[in-house]
């Protein structure tokens, strides 16, 4: 399998040790007796509303001093029970519940959910809508890792690398809204399809992107990667071993940081995944910086499968021929009595799915989405679950964190890459 | 009008098990062998396998004896052949009309590359099923959020709150079929629960313990060699 280890390239600069700390300057810690202090615990609420939780998040921390004794996380703020809601709607109408999920790469969970139903459903979807779904899921990846990477630099004090991230991240708003007209509530997908073809001139105006986006990754890189500040903030901090990453159930960009190169892409692959030519970055340490140097990786790898499948995108039809799957024409609907049946029956009853239940792993950009949808062979879910990734991913933070000062904690909490509209749902 | 229980007398009578509803629709039946870990699985365990089918395809279940989950969970866990390391999703299926609860453990082996999914059914008067956070540290959110939302109770589990909904919340458990999507109370009922919730019952009580000056808790001593509470 192809992967590549990501590495610590500071370590070779002669400012900084073996370990990749730098060896002189402000950040060196002052070798005094620390003084003997009464051990009395602290209660520290953080939250529900602070910038540095990324989301309605509210920690309860209990502190002996700065350091974190214990943190329990409390959820559920944004619940709005998404996976009631769908039990009422049909397939289709479920879709713009999906992206309300994760508002930061909404067009991964919009192709997550319709790849679920239609592997139940047993419906092909055609050549272009294939490679179309791979090119917005692999731009939807990039989306969320640079919301990621500006907002966790600014939790360690830089903000430029904000503004430059936040710059490209409008440039991908523009191509949302080109092709869905929406920006972040896209909904682009249909059961069988999507909602529509890409328009004229969107692929020109991605290939610019894709040309423009690596600047600004390296502009960041420079700003970030060999930053001292940025070092001393995460080298250590946070780590997690191979093993207990998996027992955890970490996935995605985390738990490969610490070594494990699961990748739901190559492991179980889908839309022909396994044809496109991509490495997968893998850490050695599983700290907040081998987190950092996994992300930035993948949003490079991401720019190659892009550029792929560019390449490759078909012509033909985007959605299937089938008028029970597909809409009709609205020319057809109203001029022709059968595609009128059809159109009418569709939009009440829904698109029929058979019985049986069907688990659908996704690699979103927080880790692994997993769609599980049952049915009863109607037009309606019996059941609808999302497995969120960053749902088990924030409940392994008081691991994490434990032994940690609580600005440690800020970092941890953000170099795990939550959304609290998936965790709560 | 009928004489049904409304509000949270019907939370506490609950939904009755039935029969006449028929079997939840299900994939096909398959050949054990055509999944190595489901034909070890009858070779190992016999009788506490009840059922193997198969869905959307190529998706592989098995049904359980409940009482036998960690066993067999275990097993799956940790047998060379199987090492099924990775519990990617811990959920419940509520097919309504009194049929049983499905719990549902989503399995992934990262060596082999191989999905298996494992499946106990649970009467709904006995909705009661041990906890697999001692084989998987990630199963501790994700039976939380069952017992939330379903009211599963994870015998074993070291922590079970509730997770999404607040910890007050009396209403019962909104995933499951028999509660409305409106819930139980009315609005006006909710909004006077919402104004009249107590701020500190969002600590927990070894949260509230933390700060207090020590003359304070000398008046209200915690429980002998227990200085930590029970919560964590």
């Amino acid at each position: 399998m192809a992967q590549k280890t990501v590495e610590y390239l500071v370590g070779r600069n002669p400012e900084m040790g073996p370990d990749g700390r730098p060896t002189a300057g402000p950040l060196t810690p002052f070798d005094l007796p620390e003084p003997e202090l009464a051990s009395e615990h602290m209660l520290i609420n953080l939250g529900p509303q602070h910038p540095a939780t990324h989301g309605v998040l509210r920690l309860v921390c209990e502190l002996d001093g700065e350091t974190v004794v214990d943190v329990t996380p409390h959820i559920g703020f944004l619940h709005s029970s998404f996976e009631k809601l769908g039990e009422y709607r049909t397939w289709n109408q479920i879709v713009p519940l999906t992206d309300r999920m994760d508002y930061l790469a909404p067009l991964i969970y919009n192709c997550a959910y319709v790849m679920s139903v239609e592997k139940l459903a047993g419906i092909e979807v055609t050549e272009r809508c294939k490679v179309v779904r791979v090119i917005l899921m692999e731009l939807d990846r990039i989306f969320g890792h640079l919301l990621w990477l500006g907002t966790t630099a600014i939790d360690v004090g830089a903000f430029t690398p904000f503004l430059y991230t936040f710059h490209e991240r409008e440039r991908i708003y523009t191509l949302h809204e080109k092709y869905t007209g929406a920006r972040i509530t896209t909904s682009a997908t249909r059961v069988g399809g999507m909602m529509a073809d890409l328009p004229q001139g969107w692929i020109a105006e991605l290939e610019h992107f894709l040309d423009t986006l690596p600047k600004t990754l390296k502009e960041a890189h420079r700003l970030l990667t060999g930053n001292g500040i940025l070092i001393g903030r995460t080298q250590g901090i946070g780590a997690i071993g191979p093993e207990d990453a998996v027992n955890y159930g970490f996935t995605g960009p985390n738990l490969r940081a610490s070594g494990v190169a699961y990748d739901v892409r190559k492991d179980q692959p889908y839309y022909d995944y396994e044809t496109y030519d991509f490495e997968v970055p893998v850490g050695e340490h599983g700290d907040c910086y081998d987190r950092y140097l996994v992300r930035m990786e993948e949003m490079e790898q991401s720019i190659q499968i892009l550029r792929q499948a560019i390449r490759r995108l078909p012509d033909g039809p985007i959605n299937v021929e089938d008028p029970n799957i597909s809409l009709p024409s609205k020319t057809d609907a109203m001029s022709d009595m059968e595609s009128m049946i059809h159109h009418f029956k569709l939009i009440t009853e829904g698109v029929k799915v058979a019985p049986g239940d069907c688990y659908f792993p996704v690699e979103a950009s927080k880790g692994e989405l997993g769609m599980y949808v049952v049915s009863d062979g109607g037009g309606k879910p019996v059941r609808w679950r999302v497995r969120p990734p960053s749902f088990v991913n924030i409940s392994v933070l008081p691991k994490l964190t434990r032994g940690h000062l609580i600005a440690d904690l800020i970092m941890i909490n953000a170099s795990l890459d939550i959304v609290l509209g998936e965790i709560d749902r | 009008m009928s004489e049904k229980p409304s509000g949270l007398d019907a939370i506490d009578e609950g939904p009755v098990p039935s029969d006449a509803a028929g079997p939840a629709p299900a994939g096909t039946p398959a050949d054990k062998d055509s999944h190595p870990s489901v034909s070890a699985l009858f070779a190992r365990f016999g009788a506490a396998v009840l059922h193997h089918e198969v869905s959307a395809g190529d998706e592989h279940v098995v049904h359980v004896e409940p009482s036998r989950n960690v066993e067999v969970l275990g097993w799956l866990r940790d047998d060379p052949e199987q090492r099924y390391d990775l519990l990617r999703d811990v959920t419940a299926v509520d097919y309504g009309e009194g049929r049983p609860l499905q719990v549902v453990y989503v399995l992934w082996s990262i060596p082999h590359r191989r999905a298996l999914r494992v499946k106990c059914l649970l009467a709904l008067d006995a909705l009661s099923i041990e906890s697999v956070v001692p084989l998987w540290n990630a199963a501790n959110w994700l039976e939380r959020e069952v017992y939330d939302l379903f009211g599963v109770t994870f015998r074993g589990h070291p922590d079970l709150r509730r997770i999404l909904m607040p910890p007050d919340y009396a209403e019962g458990h909104p995933l499951r079929k028999d509660f409305p999507l409106r819930g139980r109370f009315s609005r006006a009922e909710q909004t006077r629960r919402a104004l009249a919730q107590d701020v500190e019952r969002f600590y927990t009580q070894h949260d509230i313990e933390i700060g207090r000056e020590p003359q304070q808790v000398t008046l209200a001593p915690p429980e002998p060699g227990d200085a930590r509470g029970s919560a964590t």
